[in-house]
């Protein structure tokens, strides 16, 4: 068993598809709770604190980091392997084929600029708030209280380079997660000609969900900035 | 109607390749792609020159011997049809036609727009049968078959295994040739028995061969002659991944 999930074209893309869902999942948690910030700063920094340096925050911390490990790691093989079976000599003319979306051709890339977003975030974010704590630190770098989220989501984003970088990498995630979403359905299974229209409309609503939800938040906390 | 043939030629599997460019003149709009070609290695071999080598067999669209990539599309940009079956009168009258092998590390060129397409058959010999009793031939009704079953099985049966799918996959990846023969006979009470053996045998050996993953890009579909969905991928995920848990 766990032979196949290392050796096997299929074994290797079913852990794609589950590890991509996990953190699909956790991406609409992270942008349900980021909401809140929108509505009250005392409920956010409640938020914030219970999700700090607590046991339970940590495991899921790092069980959050293994999953995006996971789904770099076997993309990077994939690819490899990819890139081997196409052979050394290529098309001299080539054609976008009808029906197929640039995204699904272009997931890795996409990936890259998700997780160069990801690391910018955790400068941003997770070095100044869990980090801090588990330091046994009560203030980074800022100044500011590791559990005061609505500060530091207020410091971070009166920066417009930083808003603009932030709506760069939301749609790259946009597109990846447009692909993803219904290509996770796919490699399972769970999928056939009548919910093939289904199944990419949902992608592209949970992609467009979860894209709203973070723009939100940065867009009025630049423009309350002003 | 006159065309500017771009043509990759390559002597041998061990040699390096390369485009050449010939001109055909006053061909009639109704002359198939492949007589095209009969035309120009007519013209070619009255030259003294060496004629063009390119696979073909039946030329009505059923056997899958015939491949090509014709200007970026594998069979050419005709929907639905293989190569044999595509027209001159889909091109431009004076446009310049680029010809190349099918490219793919699993199919290698042996010689100008010919290559080995063994893979394949390694693949099908790996488990795309049903074991039965070779005795006389079974009453056609002793198993009923829901007809939306027998459709099915059907489409999926229709693959030529011509290869354009690995051919024109980004990832050179066979998922819808091993999905349409393992889709063909799962969706069947006679295949369904070995299903299991089938799936994971096929995977097997694809993956041995240096096939490379499918990642739902979709574009075997569109070039597919014959228009397999990726359904059948959907099927061979589902039949796979069942067997190997069951082990």
């Amino acid at each position: 068993m766990s032979c196949f999930l290392c050796n096997s074209s299929l074994g290797k893309k079913l852990v794609m598809s589950v590890t991509g869902c996990a953190l699909v999942l956790f991406l609409l948690f992270h942008m349900s709770m980021n909401l809140v910030a929108l509505i009250s700063a005392e409920a956010y920094n409640a938020v914030c604190a219970f999700l700090g340096a607590n046991w339970y925050a940590v495991v899921a911390t790092v069980g959050l980091a293994a999953l995006v490990v996971l789904h770099f790691v076997y993309a990077l093989i994939l690819t490899i392997d990819n890139y081997r079976a196409r052979g050394k000599q290529r098309y001299a003319v080539t054609v976008n084929e009808p029906g197929v979306e640039w995204a699904s051709k272009n997931m890795l890339l996409l990936g890259v600029i998700v997780v160069l977003g990801l690391l910018l975030h955790l400068c941003h974010f997770w070095s100044k708030m869990m980090f801090v704590e588990l330091m046994g630190q009560h203030e980074n770098a800022l100044g500011l209280a590791p559990t005061d989220g609505a500060a530091l989501i207020e410091y971070t984003f009166s920066n417009p380079i930083n808003v603009v970088l932030y709506i760069v990498w939301l749609a790259a995630l946009w597109l990846h997660l447009n692909h993803g979403v219904w290509s996770m359905f796919q490699t399972v299974g769970w999928a056939n000609d009548i919910w093939y229209p289904r199944l990419k409309c949902a992608a592209k609503v949970v992609s467009t969900l979860v894209i709203l939800g973070f723009a939100a938040v940065v867009v009025a906390f630049f423009v309350c900035s002003l | 109607m006159d065309f500017k043939l771009k043509i990759w030629r390559q002597k041998d599997a061990k040699s390096q390749g390369a485009f050449e460019t010939y001109e055909v003149k006053n061909i009639s709009a109704d002359t198939s792609f492949l007589e095209m070609l009969d035309i120009l290695n007519n013209d070619l071999v009255h030259a003294g020159k060496e004629p063009v080598a390119f696979d073909h067999d039946c030329r009505e669209g059923i056997c899958g011997m015939c491949s090509l990539h014709i200007n970026g599309h594998a069979h050419g940009p005709s929907q639905a049809v293989t190569t044999c079956q595509m027209y001159m009168r889909k091109f431009k009258d004076g446009s310049t036609i680029t010809i190349e092998p099918w490219r793919s590390a699993a199919f290698p060129v042996i010689k100008d727009l010919v290559v080995n397409r063994g893979a394949y058959d390694e693949i099908l010999q790996a488990g795309g049968y049903v074991s039965v009793r070779t005795n006389s031939v079974p009453d056609g009704n002793a198993i009923p078959i829901p007809k939306a079953d027998a459709d099915e099985s059907m489409d999926a049966a229709a693959c030529v295994g011509c290869g354009a799918c690995a051919a024109t996959c980004k990832n050179g990846s066979a998922m819808l040739f091993v999905a349409a023969r393992v889709s063909s006979l799962a969706k069947l009470p006679q295949g369904r028995v070995e299903g299991a053996r089938r799936a994971k045998a096929m995977v097997a050996k694809m993956d041995e061969l240096g096939f490379g993953n499918c990642t739902n890009t979709g574009a075997c579909q569109a070039q597919c002659p014959k228009q397999i969905s990726i359904a059948h991928i959907a099927r061979l995920n589902r039949e796979f991944l069942a067997a190997k848990f069951q082990d």
